[in-house]
């Protein structure tokens, strides 16, 4: 693709970018901070591509270094966040369903 | 091998990307909020097939084992992270992702053809360089392994105008030559930038320094997708920083500082810098039967939940207090700042943990006119967001920061391990007003007994 298009994509997604967070309350700046980490842990496609081009092999250790770093971002940043968001979809039961699950979740939080 | 035409694969990007953004857009409404998580999981997965399916690659049972490890080591963490430690967890994620970004610029750089390439280059290298540093730092303030007040040292200000002078020099080197060394440099002098970056930055802070670098990871990602020539590394990565640095800004408002005052506050004497001393000051001391009786007499109140009580994993206490109470026909709140925890909305996410109703949860705006008709205020593990000295002392290093009115309430017991200051290391006053009294311990501890005294009353 030529520089122009991908230039012109860069500036419309910044507009995206901004417009889709402008209206989002205190309670959901921790989830949708984790969110957005999980989403750039797309650099795993790039590290894919990298690694798979190597022929050398000292580049092909870094390349993979690369994969593990961006898996781990991509992988982590999704299961943390549905496990933070999880826990605001559980708010609204109460009393006694309520009172099971934290214990549950008590148990899950010490392994 | 390539099975899928170059048509294809563009569109299943596209797909992806259009998945990335419904999920920001889910993020931002709490009932949307999950499902759009796995929205995006969902694109990811699409790109990573779309990945293997349309490019040629070599290595591929390395690298299906390199992603195997990167799951097998992130998830289990991810799952069973206390959710108190979070913060950390999202910035090492967060510099993890920066860190993978600045390999690929490097390894790409002998491929790259031209200026232009070799810029986007340079800039992910750095910026990534810069993040993975950074979220390292971060995650050392917040785990406690090392002080979480600013380090400042004399001439920190031109050590780090050298590094960045350096960095530029180096870049201008890599854009011109080519020259894989001067990456590495580069590479060197992007993390040196950002250690010197985040020290400088105090505790009460950092939340919203993790936010900025998540920026800063998603426009290496874009920026890498310009080397690369993907389209979806441009536009998430893109998206990320710009709805980053979007967030960084709410963030920054929601405790009355501004993101350059916070990166370069510390370098002026402006930033968090407070003091740790244990001040000699006499204060009421009071007793889990005292406050219990105070609690038992009251129509009204409010419990404000900080940092303490999460560490102290005293959220299920807290919420059967406040069942306890309202049993007794009290009327109980909790009041919640937009950064109490450690992260803002952090609060939210453990009392929810705790099944507290969410309508007992009241934001500060809704809770501060309520505190001159409360009762009493029950400051749990909090300082610095009901610090009067945001509002009053202009030289404070929280000055304009919004706090909880709770000096209103007829009384106030504030439950505190200790006479140390809080996370940003300012004194608090009000721990001296005549209706204040304290009930020193461990948060949980503390609240289990008063809890206990007032079910036997």
């Amino acid at each position: 693709m030529d520089g122009i298009s991908l230039l012109t994509i860069t500036v419309l997604a910044v507009f995206v970018g901004f417009e889709v967070v402008s209206k989002v309350s205190s309670t959901l700046h921790t989830p949708l901070m984790s969110g957005a980490n999980a989403i750039h842990g797309i650099i795993l496609v790039g590290a894919i591509i990298v690694a798979g081009q190597a022929t050398d092999p000292w580049v092909l250790a870094v390349a993979l270094l690369a994969v593990v770093l961006a898996t781990a971002n991509l992988v982590g940043g999704f299961v943390v966040t549905d496990r933070m968001l999880h826990m605001f979809h559980a708010r609204k039961d109460t009393s006694r369903t309520g009172a099971a699950q934290s214990g549950a979740a008590q148990k899950a939080d010490g392994k | 091998m390539s099975i899928l035409e170059p048509a294809w694969t563009a569109l299943l990007y596209l797909a992806a990307a259009v998945f990335f953004i419904l999920a920001l857009r889910g993020l931002s409404s709490p009932r949307t909020a999950r499902r759009g998580n796995l929205i995006g999981a969902f694109g990811a997965l699409i790109a990573v097939v779309t990945v293997f399916l349309s490019a040629r690659l070599e290595n591929i049972p390395w690298i299906l084992g390199a992603i195997a490890v990167g799951s097998a080591v992130a998830a289990p963490v991810a799952r069973r992270v206390k959710m108190t430690q979070m913060p950390q967890l999202v910035a090492l994620f967060n510099g993890v992702g920066g860190g993978a970004a600045a390999l690929v610029a490097l390894l790409e750089l002998p491929h790259a053809e031209g200026p232009w390439v070799r810029l986007a280059i340079v800039f992910t290298l750095l910026v990534g360089a810069v993040s993975f540093a950074g979220s390292g730092v971060t995650f050392a303030k917040l785990q406690e392994l090392m002080t979480t007040r600013p380090v400042l040292f004399p001439g920190l200000p031109l050590v780090m105008a050298a590094v960045l002078l350096a960095s530029v020099a180096a870049a201008v080197a890599v854009v011109i030559s080519g020259s894989t060394a001067f990456a590495v440099l580069l590479l060197a002098l992007g993390l040196g930038a950002g250690v010197l970056l985040v020290l400088p930055v105090g505790g009460a802070d950092v939340p919203i320094v993790i936010s900025l670098l998540n920026a800063f990871t998603g426009l290496a990602v874009a920026a890498s997708g310009l080397v690369l020539g993907n389209v979806l590394l441009v536009v998430a990565g893109t998206l990320v920083g710009a709805s980053g640095t979007i967030l960084t800004r709410a963030m920054a408002a929601a405790m009355g500082r501004s993101v350059a005052g916070i990166l370069f506050g510390a370098f002026r004497g402006g930033s968090t810098a407070g003091s740790t001393a244990v001040s000699e000051r006499p204060v009421r001391s009071s007793t889990p039967e005292d406050v219990a009786v105070l609690l038992r007499y009251a129509q009204r109140v409010i419990i404000v939940p900080g940092y303490g009580l999460a560490v102290a994993q005293g959220q299920h206490t807290a919420a059967e207090l406040a069942q306890a109470l309202e049993a007794r026909g009290i009327e109980v709140d909790f009041a919640i700042h937009p950064v109490a925890g450690r992260m803002p909305g952090h609060m939210n996410v453990l009392l929810a943990e705790a099944n507290v109703p969410y309508e007992s949860l009241k934001e500060m705006v809704e809770i501060n006119p309520e505190f001159k008709n409360a009762d009493v205020a029950l400051v749990v593990g909090a300082n610095d967001v009901v610090n009067p000295a945001a509002k009053t002392s202009s030289g404070s290093p929280i000055y304009g920061m919004p706090i909880l009115e709770v000096s209103a309430a007829r009384q106030v017991v504030f439950l505190k391990r200790s006479m140390r200051p809080g996370f940003a290391g300012i004194e608090n006053e009000l721990l001296y007003e005549p209706q204040t009294s304290l009930l020193f311990g461990d948060a949980k501890d503390s609240l289990a007994r008063v809890l206990g005294a007032v079910k036997a009353l």
